[in-house]
């Protein structure tokens, strides 16, 4: 069957699993995450690549999945925050944005984990400055930021 | 009144009081918790508004036999389908869901299209044809006390476009202020500014029978409730509103919505779920957010900087509609006497109509802006007589357990105590003096809820209900986690009452067809009301289960201790299957209502009462470049009177969080319109603080226990906001010896202070003259008796 116009066809790597998707040409990664792919995770907070809320990693890098195309991912290995706890188990930034307090209505936070794990993977030990530098582009409106780098940190710590 | 059980003994606490993760950290830290937007239900259409493009105009035609030709486009509404006013405020119920008479700001809906998906929707709101007739647009405060060559916004507006108008006097003024050694009057305008959610505003409905279901990111489900009830004409038992996990709200989703009300009446029209989401660009003209006051403020004080007497007008834009308007009006004139002993006080206020998204209550609802004024001045002042201004605050601190002149109710007081603990942290008596570096103080207060509720009735304000059973133990209430906090809070107080963890509660809050009341996430009510309620329910639960055990192991109640999941000898779930053998079902419900007389009796009277108060006091290190004007805050000291932290870690997220939005009020945010279009309309243009401009905060919790409160638990939401944006200014002033009577302190605004100066000119910047207002005759109020006057 022929690909109908204005419509693609998908190979998508999201979470360690394949998917083939049938999408329209125009939606964004973070319409196909969320409404195709029921990953709603991953939030939007602004259409317009400005806050941060909408952050995957794309074979490890923090992507804002608003800008892109899925188109853009394809052959890349795409994770939501719902692909970073194993099983049961969270991942070590996530239990230091817990154990920290480092959310409050959480809506940023998706976000915020996965680009700092991000971080994390490049420079286990981060300082201060460099932390906020690598965070700058996630606008959170709840916590005032302190407890966030504290969580990285931490994370930081439970990491190496 | 609700009776409170006296405090045990502190050392008993075994819960409360500690550092511990929020209850629903874990779902949030995987993405796993749905907000409004995640809900998806079968079949569901997807609903788009028109949104006016004109700042004001007449509706004369609407055309949308276009958009019902769209494919896909399963209904199309306008304002006959929705005819019903409404409004947050029974005093001013002057909106419509979708408007078809009149338009009042750009972004006022006035018709509606559900399709099979968003794109759709949007394209068939394209092919809706309105013809307009655009009128005149209010535009300025100013502009709006004159009469109009149209019409005023509504009906009921006047004069001219004037909504409401207040004037009191408790005490003599005129009589103080003849006594004085000292007058100065000063003039302020504070700009708007909005919350800025991270999430934007959703609304899904559903009818299942003949009953509605509408799941919301709303603050405040039973308001919403009653809203929809009047306009879909529908009895409350027919629908049931559900607070949606809550990405964010600072007061902005505290209003019933177009969207709401629109997605339940296409449910009802089509028997298909419909949501409705809103894009970042219509969150901003949705708004509700702070409003610009423009304020004029006169003290008289004695040679030793006693006050004696305070006049204090505001003048507020209101945007297009009610909202909350006459409360926010009210509130800029009653809490400066909740931290100054001020023997006479006038208060003379007006909000007006304009042609912008509507103002309403936002983190500090109508304080922010007199207590920037209000601290400023007295900045000023203690300059002119030449004391210190943190003494010539002392010499007017409110006393603990007193009475204001206009009638307030001050219970437990750390206003002392976050003052001396402030200067101690910051070192701000022995500050680093060289130009361009800078420290400001600056102390306030906020109510721990509303003593009245927004429509009159007697019924308690919060109720919860604890249930015990098979299914374990689980707490119903109204109240709504906006991300606050709310339901860590009340887990932990039934936790601490049953002897169990936080995380052992299950927690139903937030839904009119499952939970008891709660007013709702406003006011910085919920700590304080809900927890009352919430431990009234567990400590009835908790005396029934020990009266079980006692029987059953033979001793007295007073020796079955209930703690680490344990009663008496038995485990907290043999306890429970004992009392369900001999009860049935166990259930134990609490209430909480303000106590009578927390507030006088006058017109005017029901706002600024409540149950308690909590205080703050906030120092500010700056730096200002003298050149560019450019700021950067080094370091900000919070001192917060809680009464007692039920959680500390969540209390200092919240005093965190608190210091971050007033300094981004303070600095950056503002919510200007040219030509009725909002200037910034997206989080890149509207600034906001980032990692990289906030500095570091030091929290100071100053513990007071307040005798009503729950465990002697106040008010944390709001209060800590509301010291920063005056110490701001006080610390450029510090720094560079100009005053910035405008907020946001922008480097534009230092630039031309600093420009007046060298022209000897008064190096200020701010506004020059308060308009004429035609307030009305003052209702004079005799202070209580043991009010400052009397003492």
């Amino acid at each position: 069957m022929e690909v109908p116009d204005g419509r693609e066809l998908l190979r998508l790597s999201v979470n360690r699993e394949d998917r083939l998707l049938l999408v329209r040409s125009h939606t964004t990664l973070l319409e196909v995450l969320r409404e195709d792919l029921g990953l709603t995770g991953t939030k939007h907070g602004c259409e317009l690549g400005e806050c941060g809320a909408c952050t995957v990693l794309v074979d490890g890098t923090p992507q804002l999945s608003c800008l892109l195309l899925p188109a853009q991912v394809e052959g890349t290995a795409v994770t939501t925050i719902e692909g970073l706890a194993r099983g049961s188990e969270l991942h070590p930034v996530q239990q230091a944005f817990v154990a920290q307090g480092g959310l409050q209505c959480g809506y940023c936070t998706p976000g915020m984990v996965l680009a700092a794990k991000a971080l994390l993977d490049e420079n286990p030990a981060p300082s201060r400055d460099e932390i906020k530098e690598a965070l700058a582009g996630n606008l959170c409106r709840c916590t005032g930021y302190a407890s966030i780098i504290e969580a990285v940190e931490e994370a930081g710590r439970m990491l190496s | 009144m609700t009776t409170i059980e006296a405090p045990r003994d502190e050392r008993d606490l075994r819960v409360v009081g500690r550092s511990l993760p929020r209850v629903e950290a874990a779902a949030k830290v995987t993405g796993s918790i749905a907000y409004a937007d995640d809900i998806v239900l079968p079949g569901m259409l997807f609903c788009k508004l028109l949104r006016s493009r004109h700042p004001y105009a007449r509706v004369l035609s609407i055309d949308t036999s276009a958009a019902r030709a769209v494919p896909g486009v399963v209904a199309v509404l306008t304002g006959h389908d929705l005819p019903v006013n409404y409004g947050i405020m029974p005093t001013c119920e002057d909106e419509h869901a979708l408007e078809h008479e009149k338009v009042r700001f750009v972004g006022d809906p006035v018709a509606a299209v559900a399709a099979v998906d968003e794109e759709t929707a949007q394209a068939a709101c394209r092919a809706i044809n309105v013809e307009y007739e655009p009128l005149e647009a209010v535009e300025s405060i100013e502009q709006a006390l004159i009469p109009p060559d149209d019409e005023p916004l509504h009906d009921y507006a006047g004069p001219a476009n004037v909504h409401r108008l207040a004037a009191l006097e408790f005490g003599d003024v005129d009589a103080g202020f003849a006594r004085a050694a000292h007058v100065r009057e000063d003039i302020f305008f504070f700009e708007g500014n909005t919350h800025l959610p991270m999430e934007q505003h959703s609304a899904t409905a559903q009818v299942v029978a003949d009953k509605v279901t509408l799941w919301s990111s709303t603050q405040d489900p039973h308001y919403v409730h009653r809203a929809l009830a009047k306009v879909l004409d529908l009895p409350m038992g027919k629908l049931r509103v559900v607070a949606a996990p809550h990405g964010g709200g600072f007061g902005g989703k505290c209003d019933p919505f177009s969207h709401e009300i629109v997605v339940c009446k296409i449910a009802m029209m089509t028997g298909r779920p419909v949501k409705c989401t809103l894009t970042r660009e219509e969150v901003f003209y949705t708004h509700r957010g702070r409003h610009p006051v423009l304020m004029w403020v006169r003290t008289g004080v004695d040679a030793d900087g006693r006050i004696l007497a305070m006049h204090f007008r505001s003048a507020l834009d209101g945007g297009a509609y009610g909202s909350y308007g006459p409360a926010s009006t009210l509130y800029t004139g009653a809490l400066q006497t909740t931290t100054y002993a001020i023997p006479a006080y006038r208060f003379e206020g007006a909000r007006v109509f304009t042609n912008k998204a509507p103002c309403g209550p936002k983190r500090g609802h109508g304080t922010p802006q007199p207590r920037f004024a209000l601290e400023v001045h007295l900045d000023k002042l203690a300059a002119d007589v030449g004391l210190d201004p943190v003494e010539l605050r002392r010499r007017n601190f409110v006393k603990p357990f007193s009475r204001t002149v206009n009638w307030l109710r001050i219970t437990s007081c750390g206003l002392e105590e976050v003052t001396n603990r402030v200067l101690e942290a910051s070192g701000y008596a022995r500050r680093e003096r060289r130009r361009g570096h800078g420290m400001g103080f600056a102390v306030s207060s906020y109510m721990c809820g509303a003593g009245l509720p927004i429509y009159w009735n007697k019924m308690p304000h919060s109720e919860c209900v604890v249930n015990v059973g098979r299914g374990g133990v689980t707490l119903y209430c109204g109240a709504t986690d906006i991300g606050q906090g709310s339901d860590s809070v009340l887990a932990t107080v039934a936790a601490e009452e049953l002897g169990l963890w936080p995380g052992d509660i299950r927690l139903v809050t937030g839904d009119t067809g499952l939970t008891p009341v709660d007013l709702g996430s406003y006011s910085s009510r919920v700590t304080f009301m809900a927890g009352n309620a919430a431990r009234e329910a567990a400590a009835k639960m908790r005396a029934l289960l020990v009266g079980v055990v006692a029987d059953e192991e033979g001793c007295a109640p007073e020796e079955v201790e209930v703690r680490d999941g344990k009663v008496g000898r038995m485990t907290f779930e043999e306890a429970a299957t004992l009392a369900e053998e001999r009860f049935g079902v166990l259930s134990a419900h609490g209430t909480y209502t303000p106590p009578e007389g927390i507030g006088g009796r006058y017109k005017g009277a029901g706002v600024g009462p409540s149950p308690a108060y909590s205080y703050s006091a906030a120092a500010v290190d700056l730096n200002v470049d003298p050149g560019s004007g450019e700021i950067r805050v080094n370091k900000v000291w919070l001192a917060h009177d809680i009464g007692r932290s039920i959680n500390e870690m969540a209390v200092r997220g919240q005093v965190e969080g608190g210091v971050y939005m007033g300094l981004g009020e303070a600095l950056m945010e503002a919510q200007a319109y040219r030509d009725g279009l909002h200037r910034q309309p997206s989080m890149l243009d509207y600034k906001s603080l980032t990692f990289l401009e906030m500095p570091e905060v030091e929290t100071i919790l100053v513990e007071t226990h307040d005798p009503e409160g729950p465990y002697g638990a106040k008010e944390v939401g709001q209060g800590p906001l509301l010291p920063v944006i005056p110490a701001v200014v006080s610390a450029v002033h510090d720094a560079l010896g100009v005053w910035i009577d405008e907020i946001p302190v922008t480097p534009d605004k230092i630039v031309r202070a600093l420009d007046a100066r060298a022209k000897g000119k008064e190096a200020r910047y701010g506004p020059k003259r308060f308009p004429d207002i035609p307030y009305p005759d003052l209702v004079k109020v005799a202070p209580p008796d043991a009010a400052p006057a009397a003492l």
